[in-house]
């Protein structure tokens, strides 16, 4: 399915979601109340069959915070990229994936420690690579005294 | 004696060791706190985070020909192929075509890193299960490879050779002559490697049916690169998405559907029989041209978001590149490969035993800073 198909047939899969034509893949950017239903349709669909979670990106986009999805269907050999956003930068929920996609697990883990996003339903939440007393670095507003290259 | 064996009571309680973080058959500093029964695997939790440099963090901070630097660091058995995804990345944003002689170059020496890397594998992976010799043989011939990185790059591991736009020098002019060289003395030892180790009754015994998993699980995992070809998931970027010169050349994608370590193994061993292939149908028809494009001093990538996948000695390296139009990019994230092969260890290692779990954990041959970042 090339990209044009794709991004008709996202549409369909996901009412009341963005869908653009972004530079390489489409991107559909939903809401985060419909991210499960809309990962749930992308994978089970058998038209689109994105059955292979490639990468989970955490972005702080300065107002909000979100994560960026990128799926891979294996079958197809199509990529797609599904985004969400969160406004509360002081307590930022989401759903987690790791039901629809194993590989979740560690991503999503990656994306709290670094960013602070908690992932509802996720089997075990915990900081992956900092200790508790660390800030979120990756997010912009993250004072960072010791950087000698920030300006 | 059967009686015997039967007559000791079986462990009841439960206890947990702690495997590393300084532990040599983890090749790094990664810590796996292993619960046990007796000598039987429960659960394996890997805690990681000992190398963890804020890899992705620095990368705000620097320019693009900056980042390319840090990313030798990540996987350092695959610098050049890590340096060349930046490129790719950064290229791709500015709509540059480089040369052909560059795509040609940055092939072979992809595929040279494979082979070092696999190289070293194979050596470790005998060390690890008792075969010292293999570690000897492997580095002896790692070193060949290494002199070639040398003379043309300046570096031996970190080679930091790419540039957006082509490559920091052209090529030396003993490169060609060294690298078919060794590919005619390597084409010699390569079946000595299996003579030693693959064919050997002792190793087959300890690996074969060892950390078995299934294609579909390998998928709902995201495993890639040798990890996912074991388990029969066409997963190689090379042929599915081909960037550089992947496209201008023939090569077997090696596929086995048994999953289990044995035969993570072999399509190591088979990879490197196919990357000398694709290195001697490129080495005597490099084009002429230019070995780099004209790149302002500056790289400002237009606004937009960019992602670029290759296929690392260990799987798929993506690079997602979140850009605002300045010098330095939003945000960049790299989709480590080894970072993603490590998180099914648990259900690899459950039931076997401990000493199992080395050969299951080697079998994946992880880097560590290429998890930590």
């Amino acid at each position: 399915m090339d990209n044009i198909q794709l991004a008709a047939t996202a549409a369909v899969l996901a009412p009341g979601s963005e869908t653009v034509q972004g530079k390489q893949f489409v991107e559909i950017t939903v809401a985060p109340e419909f991210l499960v239903s809309t990962a749930t349709a992308l994978k089970q669909n058998h038209e689109t069959r994105f059955d292979m979670l490639v990468c989970v990106t955490g972005v702080d986009w300065g107002k909000e915070l979100g994560t960026v999805y990128h799926l891979r269907s294996t079958v197809f050999n199509h990529m797609i990229i599904l985004k969400t956003k969160v406004s509360d930068r002081e307590n930022p929920e989401l759903d987690s994936l790791c039901s629809l996609w194993p590989a979740a697990d560690f991503h999503e883990r990656e994306v709290y420690d670094l960013l602070g996003m908690k992932f509802r339903g996720h089997p075990d939440l915990r900081r992956l690579f900092l200790d508790s007393t660390w800030g979120y670095p990756l997010r912009k507003d993250y004072k960072d005294d010791i950087n000698i290259l920030a300006k | 004696m059967e009686e015997a064996v039967l007559n000791v009571p079986l462990e009841k309680e439960e206890y947990i060791i702690n495997m590393g973080p300084q532990h040599p058959s983890t090749h790094g500093v990664l810590r796996l706190v292993v619960s046990l029964r007796g000598e039987m695997v429960l659960n394996v939790e890997p805690h990681i985070g000992y190398v963890h440099r804020g890899i992705e963090k620095m990368c705000e901070s620097l320019t693009y020909s900056q980042i390319i630097h840090l990313t030798d660091r990540m996987d350092y058995l695959s610098a050049h192929i890590n340096n060349e995804a930046v490129c790719l990345a950064v290229e791709k944003a500015l709509g540059i075509e480089v040369s052909d002689r560059v795509k040609y170059i940055r092939t072979i020496l992809s595929e040279l890193t494979r082979i070092q890397s696999h190289q070293l594998f194979w050596a470790t992976y005998g060390m690890d299960l008792g075969g010292l010799t293999c570690f000897f043989y492997g580095l002896r011939d790692r070193e060949l490879v290494m002199d070639i990185f040398e003379e043309t790059c300046g570096g031996r591991m970190i080679v930091s050779y790419n540039c957006p736009g082509g490559l920091m020098n052209d090529i030396h002019p003993n490169f060609q002559k060294r690298t078919k060289d060794f590919i005619k003395y390597f084409r010699k030892t390569l079946p000595e490697y299996d003579r030693l180790l693959t064919g050997n009754v002792i190793f087959q015994e300890r690996v074969k049916g060892l950390g078995t998993i299934n294609r579909d699980d390998a998928i709902a995992w995201g495993l890639t690169g040798p990890v996912g070809r074991a388990s029969g998931f066409s997963c190689d970027i090379r042929k599915h998405n081909p960037y550089s010169a992947y496209n201008k050349v023939t090569f077997k994608e090696i596929l086995y559907d048994e999953g289990d370590s044995f035969h993570r193994y072999k399509v190591r061993m088979d990879e490197m029989w196919e990357s000398m292939n694709i290195i001697e149908q490129l080495i005597d028809n490099i084009p002429e041209g230019p070995y780099a494009e004209k790149m302002k001093p500056v790289i400002k990538l237009p606004e937009g978001e960019y992602w670029q996948s290759v296929e690392t000695a260990r799987g798929e390296l993506g690079v997602f590149i979140v850009s605002d139009g300045n010098k330095n990019p939003v945000r960049v994230k790299f989709r480590s490969p080894n970072f993603v092969n490590l998180a099914p260890l648990n259900i690899l290692a459950k039931g076997f035993k401990i000493a199992d779990l080395v050969a299951i954990n080697g079998s994946l041959d992880l880097v560590i800073p290429d998890i930590d970042r």
